[in-house]
């Protein structure tokens, strides 16, 4: 997904990122977590069992003392507090490269080198749940998981995150950080609650609503409109969305179809409702000081993930897969959870979070505060219950989805 | 005397293939950099597959079909854009040009840097920073709606105005610059000399100065013209839904669809499209006149 920004836009947003580098210290972060990998000897059962698949990918494998983890910029505090405790944890280095802009082009990097079986320079890696992921997973270029050597996983992952459509029983992927895709208001100009995916085609906001670009979002969204769940939906129903969301064009309701930079036109009033991300409007009202609101609404919002997976051609899968039970610690999660303002996989890391809070003071205790507090980091059991996953697109459909719903945001 | 002879045959040969030997590294340079990616994108375009199973060259026109079909509106919608975004640079670039060259005096090179300034800026960013002027509540149109002289739900933002002026601002110096550097040139004495024939200034500059400067115009033109017809930055940052140029079409097919040889397709209409402009506007003005320009 593209909703990241770009390094320099990010660096011209986040005129804050020197408080957090410096409020980050390594205090507290080392010798918190040996239990974890004490426990991976003793062969705590992993959820999903292993497959005979994954037995034998894993059988000759050992620790190489390395490991190269590419992810998204801004997915981790520049100071890099939680690899730093995982090599003097483990010994193991770690590369870390914030490699991934977006799906579409990191699948097309690595997919040639992947098809030749070869390594791709990379042992932990991070995409999105969607068609790129899924075709991943179709071909086979991904290390079945080794759910033994996972006792984190096992224990503090949510359990929604255990039994996703895309991945059912986590057996290549498991969550870095999460996200809804829900509506977002600017109370300054909209006079009402916003409740309902309706409410992106209620014509009192001709030219002032935002809509996502991306066909699977935006498809997303149609859907909920029609009363369908996108996991359940197929070609027919795509066909009634995409008719949906041409009326919605039609009625001159959509300003613009936004690929990521929708935050600075909704809290300017350009646009005075969007579809949006949950982190995003954390973030803009955190450090902006604005009062966007964001909504999960009662038709239904998306959660998505950003997935760690190992590919099969790794040269050093199975520190990589230390690294990736280790940012399962509840300890560690709550420091990325702190840095990143999406919504975490561990939901202990809450705790944490404000027992830091409750030591700190200041500026310090405020922020831990305000994330352990939010809806938008810590989603309740209610919205939960609204959130759906995404259109099963793969190599065999996607001729059939995509181009249904570029036709409306490209016309 | 035979000896003599074949030394003489080594020199002449020598001396004919001489030419073809230093223009060799241009035409490797073109080989590689031009004709090669030329020649992907036509047989990318008329190709069949998918990214995750391989892509066959199957001779499918198909694909130039489909991308007429699918785009034909967003691609006319460019080419418009660019035309309009091409006459206003005109229209602003060659009294700025003309001001320069016959007025500038000792200052002519501080006022071409100032032309050029706004370069050392990303484009990307300038074009954002449009973005935050525009903005219906920005330090513009809010101002102006604050006090009363433009009704509240006034916008400029994501439309094709903003779109078109968005592209003129960022190519003006493209048009000046050609246009600077022939008037520049340019002998004054002629200038004289229709004055001198009892013309006015209005009839010296249509009938001398603005025929020896068509040149520099016409150089402005195309490099306007191309660049802004297939731009997607703009039409991205600065336009609405209705404002999608072919650029970011390519663009997503691309990158986000995987749609390769429809995106190839698209490429080549555009470049016929654009070639099929530009030389119907080179005949139009005098084909000596191209052919001088290239010259240079």
């Amino acid at each position: 997904m593209t909703r990241r920004l770009t390094p320099a836009q990010a660096a011209f947003a986040r005129g804050l990122t020197q408080p957090r580098l410096n409020r980050r210290s390594m205090l507290g972060l080392s010798g918190l977590t040996a239990a974890g990998f004490a426990l991976s000897a003793c062969g705590v059962e992993g959820q999903g069992g292993e497959s005979t698949s994954s037995k034998g990918f894993w059988d000759d494998k050992k620790s190489n003392g390395r490991v190269n983890f590419a992810n998204w910029p801004l997915y981790m505090d520049p100071g890099k507090p939680e690899l730093k405790a995982f090599t003097e944890e483990t010994g193991i280095k770690v590369d870390y490269d914030e490699a991934i802009q977006d799906n579409p082009s990191f699948f097309g990097k690595i997919q040639p080198m992947l098809a030749q079986a070869e390594p791709i320079g990379y042992d932990l890696m991070v995409l999105t749940n969607g068609i790129e992921l899924n075709k991943l997973i179709g071909l086979n270029y991904l290390a079945p998981l080794d759910h033994s050597r996972l006792p984190n996983f096992a224990e503090h992952a949510a359990d929604v995150y255990k039994k996703t459509s895309y991945d059912s029983g986590n057996r290549y992927t498991i969550p870095y950080a999460s996200g809804i895709t829900g509506i977002a208001y600017n109370p300054e100009y909209v006079d009402r609650e916003i409740t309902s995916v309706a409410d992106l085609w209620d014509t009192a906001f001709e030219d002032k609503v935002g809509m996502f670009a991306d066909p699977q979002e935006l498809a997303n969204f149609g859907l909920f409109y029609t009363g369908v769940d996108p996991a359940d939906s197929d070609q027919r129903d795509w066909i009634a969305a995409a008719d949906a969301l041409q009326e919605q064009r039609d009625k001159g309701l959509v300003r613009r179809y936004y690929s990521q930079d929708y935050i600075q036109p909704l809290s300017n009033g350009d646009i005075w409702m969007s579809m949006a991300w949950s982190g995003d409007i954390f973030q803009q009202n955190a450090e902006e000081g604005t009062n966007l609101k964001f909504v999960v609404p009662e038709e239904g919002a998306t959660l998505w993930s950003d997935n760690m997976m190992i590919p099969s051609t790794a040269k050093n899968p199975v520190d990589a897969l230390m690294l990736m039970d280790f940012l399962y610690d509840p300890e560690i999660a709550a420091g990325l959870t702190e840095y990143i303002n999406y919504i975490t996989p561990v939901p202990a890391s809450r705790g944490i979070l404000r027992e830091k809070a409750a030591e700190a003071s200041g500026d310090e205790k405020e922020t831990l505060e305000r994330v352990a507090d939010s809806s938008l980091v810590f989603p309740t059991e209610e919205d939960y219950a609204k959130l759906h996953d995404y259109v099963p697109v793969t190599s065999e459909n996607e001729e059939e989805f995509a181009p249904l719903f570029l036709a409306v945001s490209q016309a | 005397m035979t000896m003599a002879a074949t030394r003489e045959g080594k020199r002449g040969r020598t001396a004919r293939l001489a030419p073809y030997a230093l223009v060799l590294p241009g035409w490797l340079w073109l080989a590689l950099f031009f004709v090669a990616p030329i020649a992907s994108v036509i047989s990318m375009s008329l190709m069949t597959g998918g990214l995750a199973a391989g892509y066959t060259f199957t001779f499918e026109i198909g694909n130039y079909a489909r991308a007429v079909e699918l785009y034909w509106e967003q691609i006319l919608r460019s080419l418009l854009y660019g035309g309009l975004a091409t006459l206003l640079c005109v229209a602003i670039g060659y009294p700025v040009a003309y001001w320069i060259a016959f007025k500038g005096g000792a200052y002519k090179s501080t006022y071409l840097l100032l032309v050029l300034l706004p370069f050392f800026v990303s484009f990307v960013l300038r074009t954002i920073s449009w973005g935050f002027i525009l903005s219906d509540n920005g330090v513009v149109l809010g101002t102006l709606k604050s006090l009363g002289l433009l009704p509240g739900d006034f916008g400029v933002l994501n439309s094709a105005t903003a779109v078109v002026f968005g592209l003129a601002y960022n190519f003006l110096p493209f048009m000046v610059l050609p246009i600077y550097a022939v008037l520049e040139r340019m002998d004054h004495g002629v200038v004289e000399a229709a004055h001198d024939l009892y013309a006015g200034r209005v009839q010296a500059f249509v009938r001398v100065v603005l025929p020896m400067s068509l040149p520099g115009v016409f150089a402005g033109v195309i490099m306007v013209f191309i660049p802004t017809s297939a731009d997607y930055v703009n039409a991205t940052v600065l336009g609405g839904a209705d404002n999608t140029m072919i650029g970011k079409v390519i663009q997503t097919q691309y990158l986000v669809n995987n749609a390769y040889p429809l995106a190839a397709a698209i490429t080549f209409i555009l470049m016929a499209a654009l070639l099929i402009g530009i030389f119907s506007y080179a005949k139009a003005l005098g084909t000596e006149q191209v052919m001088e320009v290239q010259a240079r």
